[in-house]
């Protein structure tokens, strides 16, 4: 995979290409839920995403890519004060992972060879400040779930076991894909993720054709089809790196904070996190659309993303939830 | 042995597959093949081992260090130094998964991984698959581009493969017009994954390079459209989906030689279409035309097997090995891992590792079953499409609950003289939505025919480690025997029978009479399956689900 399909080559999905900058803007919101059809693109984008975003600056050798010597955990006994420019980490955690790989645990190599204790990090510690990705997350095994759920939440990983007592940050981006016809998520870990995205095959042929066209030439040529996608990398990229910047002076006004809880209540999601995602969202977006305020206009663009997978489910209802919280926008928003 | 007659089409179908595979390993992934154990699996793969690399066979419940590398720890114990394993991942030649039915999700995902990252030789996944619900896990049947069946191919049927398999090659380019053609047939065929378009391209370029000719001719598309897309069809293509399709030529296969003299110029979509239809075995268009049964097992196999594992592995423990526990292994000589420099000092004279009793791990799991809701819907008489949807309703109901409770729901529905299985087991509420869009309704009521049926599902599901619970939902009383002849009485006693036979199988059950007024012999029947019995006069989906609960819970 040393050339992964370019970002901005993807056919369509603009939805789940908006989820996935917003979360590049702004981190905080937390991680993206990509539900749907197989082979629609999903595991594309998000390696594609990880060549896109910019390099992040890193100490030389430390396990958890802290930025600054100080950060470096202890267990690690980095001396060097040496930083070096590495690439956003994307880390893969597979179905299946067992929890020492996951959280780490003693390195039995070390302990065997020369009988010392140390601590071998597991992907948490490589996924810190990036993104981790688990495809076909609704098999997950439950308590590697739960776990996960609490580490992203404290963004802190703690290993208290063989003796070992580590800690470390653990801040990432969760991304997470599946199909909801093998099986749902729970909902506990679904309020987790900030944003959700529905995705789907086209069935519009001029945009299929387009997509076996690209995947045709990438594969025909990789080196070629990259260069003619740098330039479109290259601005998704400059944009993202101008939003962060943008979204340290946007301060919701009262009107914007209002919207936002309206919507919330009417839609009757449960807990705050539903307002904080949305907010983060509309803040997200607009920086990235370099706009100097939050509007309406905002928050209606990304409430699905923020919102759909909060509602309380009701069976019995057969518009996709999407549609419920468009109709719910409608209403509120006017 | 007499010289066969012509080879049967579908085994024609697998060795084109498999040339094609050799041409373009890479690009085409693999062959998912439908076999059982037989000459026809045999003769195939002896033919593989005429493609430029020895075969390596992997099994379905491997560990992932056997896969992918890792410690091997008895090498590492006999020797006393660390030895590494490079796992079947690195092997360079083909791949072969046996019993892929029985592979769980996880290796499922993991061999999908590697798929993506491109590996330079194909991997064959045989499906022994003994019944229709049981299936390959989709994230690996999606990314191989031939689903081959074999099950009706006997000895007689087959031409052993007497030259090696091409070798890979530069493969020619699909022009932008052939482009849009295989996208125009996926469309036609109701195959919504642009993998399968992609995977179409490449088969036809190696099929183009196969036939030696410098360029993609119509002939190719058409091969590869039967080839990749057939198998992942939903739907027929226009006008066709009502009338019975044309019987396919005797010979699908012989497009290896390929007659067909279209240019590389385009050919007008709709004779496209018959010409692929024409390249589709027969009991493929009847699988596509009933539409229904195929999406189930194309989907069924990751609910199935997450559903039940050996349960959730709880944190080892010391213990002292006997004949039921299993040694942790890992955790064992992690126990012992930190005393080596002093146990070593103790013991100069020994070599290797010191591990001591007390060092001893045990395996540990939390056993826990899934629990199987089966509905049992009278849709029979008049009130059937109401009984239907508040079942329905019912259903989604459980589900949406389900989570905490880890159930799962199928739907088995009874009339006329027939049940079916309307909804095969499973968690997933998207999956139940669709597939009880519509339901059928009307007729007699077959009220032993649908306790078997219900039987047999509750049967497997306990093989699969889950505790079904019956919930039979009618009003009336059977009126239609197990051989389907209308006579009440025998009906009654069939019914009484099968109950008989609910109880046996120690099967939980419940009995909710729906009529307006209670049905004595529906709560005898019940008191024989050892049902609790429900008196729910026009009841609706929450109440219906309630009731199910306060048994399920209770």
């Amino acid at each position: 995979m040393s050339q992964p399909f370019p970002f901005s080559a993807i056919v369509g999905q603009d939805e789940m290409k908006l989820a996935m900058i917003l979360t590049a803007v702004d981190p905080s919101i937390g991680g993206v839920l990509v539900f749907g059809d197989r082979g629609t693109g999903k595991s594309t984008a998000v390696r594609a995403l990880a060549a896109l975003l910019p390099e992040i600056t890193a100490v030389e050798g430390c396990p958890v890519n802290a930025a600054k010597p100080a950060d470096c955990p202890d267990w690690a006994g980095i001396t060097t004060t040496r930083t070096h420019s590495i690439p956003t980490p994307v880390v893969d955690l597979p179905l299946g992972a067992s929890e020492d790989r996951v959280t780490g645990a003693l390195d039995i190599e070390r302990a065997l060879v020369d009988g010392t204790k140390v601590f071998q990090p597991g992907l948490l510690a490589r996924a810190n400040r990036g993104y981790l990705y688990i495809d076909e997350v609704n098999l997950l095994e439950d308590h590697i779930v739960d776990l996960l759920l609490d580490v992203a939440q404290s963004g802190e990983n703690v290993v208290e076991r063989e003796g070992l007592s580590i800690r470390h940050a653990a801040r990432f981006v969760l991304v997470g894909s599946g199909n909801p016809e093998e099986g749902e998520l729970r909902p506990q870990l679904l309020d987790r993720f900030g944003l959700s995205v529905d995705v789907a095959s086209t069935t519009d042929i001029a945009q299929r054709v387009e997509v076996l066209r690209r995947r045709d030439a990438y594969e025909n040529d990789k080196s070629a089809f990259m260069v003619r996608w740098q330039a479109e990398d290259a601005t998704i990229r400059e944009q993202i790196l101008a939003a962060r910047v943008a979204l340290r002076t946007l301060k919701p006004d009262d009107e914007t904070l209002r919207d936002v809880a309206e919507l919330c209540i009417a839609l009757g999601s449960d807990g705050v996190r539903g307002e904080l995602a949305l907010l983060k969202a509309a803040r997200a977006f607009a920086a990235y659309r370099d706009d100097t305020a939050i509007s309406r206009d905002h928050i209606r663009a990304v409430a699905p993303l923020a919102l759909r997978h909060r509602l309380r489910r009701d069976p019995l209802d057969d518009a996709g939830s999407g549609a419920r919280v468009g109709r719910v926008v409608e209403t509120v928003l006017g | 042995m007499a010289q066969p007659q012509a080879p049967h089409p579908a085994w024609t179908r697998a060795m084109l597959a498999l040339h094609l595979v050799a041409i373009d390993p890479a690009g085409l992934g693999g062959i998912m093949l439908r076999a059982r154990s037989g000459p026809a699996r045999d003769a195939f793969l002896a033919a593989l081992a005429r493609y430029t690399r020895p075969a390596m066979k992997l099994h379905p419940d491997m560990a992932d260090d056997a896969l992918f590398g890792g410690l091997d720890l008895n090498a590492t114990l006999v020797a006393g130094q660390l030895v590494q394993q490079a796992g079947l991942q690195a092997h360079d030649g083909p791949l072969i998964l046996p019993m892929a039915e029985r592979a769980r999700p996880e290796l499922a995902a993991r061999l999908a991984a590697m798929m993506d990252k491109g590996r330079e030789h194909p991997l064959i996944v045989l499906n022994e698959a003994a019944t229709e619900d049981e299936g390959v896990p989709a994230a690996l049947a999606d990314r191989l581009a031939f689903h081959i069946d074999l099950d009706d191919v006997t000895l007689a049927d087959i031409a052993p493969l007497d030259a090696p398999l091409p070798a890979p090659g530069a493969l020619p380019r699909l022009g932008d017009g052939q482009i849009e053609q295989i996208a125009m047939l996926a469309e036609a065929f109701g195959v919504p994954s642009p993998r399968a378009g992609c995977l179409a391209m490449r088969a036809a370029a190696a099929h183009a390079l196969l036939c030696g000719r410098p360029e993609v001719a119509g002939g190719d598309i058409e091969a590869a459209a039967a080839l990749v897309l057939g198998p992942r069809a939903t739907r027929l293509p226009g006008n066709t989906e009502e009338e019975p399709p044309p019987p396919p030529p005797d010979d699908p296969g012989s497009d290896e030689a390929d007659q067909t003299s279209d240019q590389s110029g385009q050919i007008p979509d709709d004779m496209l279409i018959d010409a692929v239809i024409a390249l589709l075995p027969e009991d493929m268009m009847a699988r596509i035309a009933s539409g229904k049964q195929r999406r189930a097992t194309g989907s069924g196999s990751g609910d199935a097997r997450t559903g039940n594992r050996r349960g959730r592995p709880v944190p080892p423990r010391k213990g002292r090995l006997g004949g039921a526990s299993r040694l942790d292994l890992v955790a064992t000589l992690r126990a012992a891992a930190p005393w080596q420099k002093a146990r070593a000092a103790q013991r100069p004279d020994h070599h290797g590792l010191h591990i001591r009793p007390a060092d001893i791990h045990l395996r540990r799991y939390e056993q826990k079953s899934d629990r199987l809701l089966i509905f049992v819907v009278d849709a029979s008489g008049s009130a059937a499409m109401t009984r239907l949807a508040e079942a329905k309703g019912a259903v989604e109901l459980m589900l949406a609950a389900a989570y905490a409770r880890r159930d799962h729901v199928a739907l088995v529905g009874f009339r006329g003289v027939g049940a079916e299985v309307l909804l095969a087991p499973t968690r997933s509420l998207v999956r139940t939505k669709r597939q009880l869009a519509a339901l059928p309704g009307g007729g007699a009521t077959p009220l032993a025919t649908g306790l078997r049926m219900a039987l047999d599902l509750a049967r497997g599901a306990r093989q699969r480690g889950m505790t079904p619970t019956l919930a039979v939902l009618t009003d009336g009383r059977a009126n239609i025997a197990l051989d389907g002849a209308p006579d009440r009485a025998r009906a009654a006693q069939d019914a009484a029978d099968m109950g008989r036979a609910v109880a046996a199988s120690g099967t939980d059950a419940l009995v909710v009479d729906m009529g307006n007024r209670p049905e004595p012999a529906l709560k005898a029947l019940a008191a024989i399956m050892n049902a609790h019995y429900f008196v729910l006069p026009r009841a609706d989906a929450r109440r219906i689900s309630a009731a199910v609960a306060s048994v399920m819970d209770g």
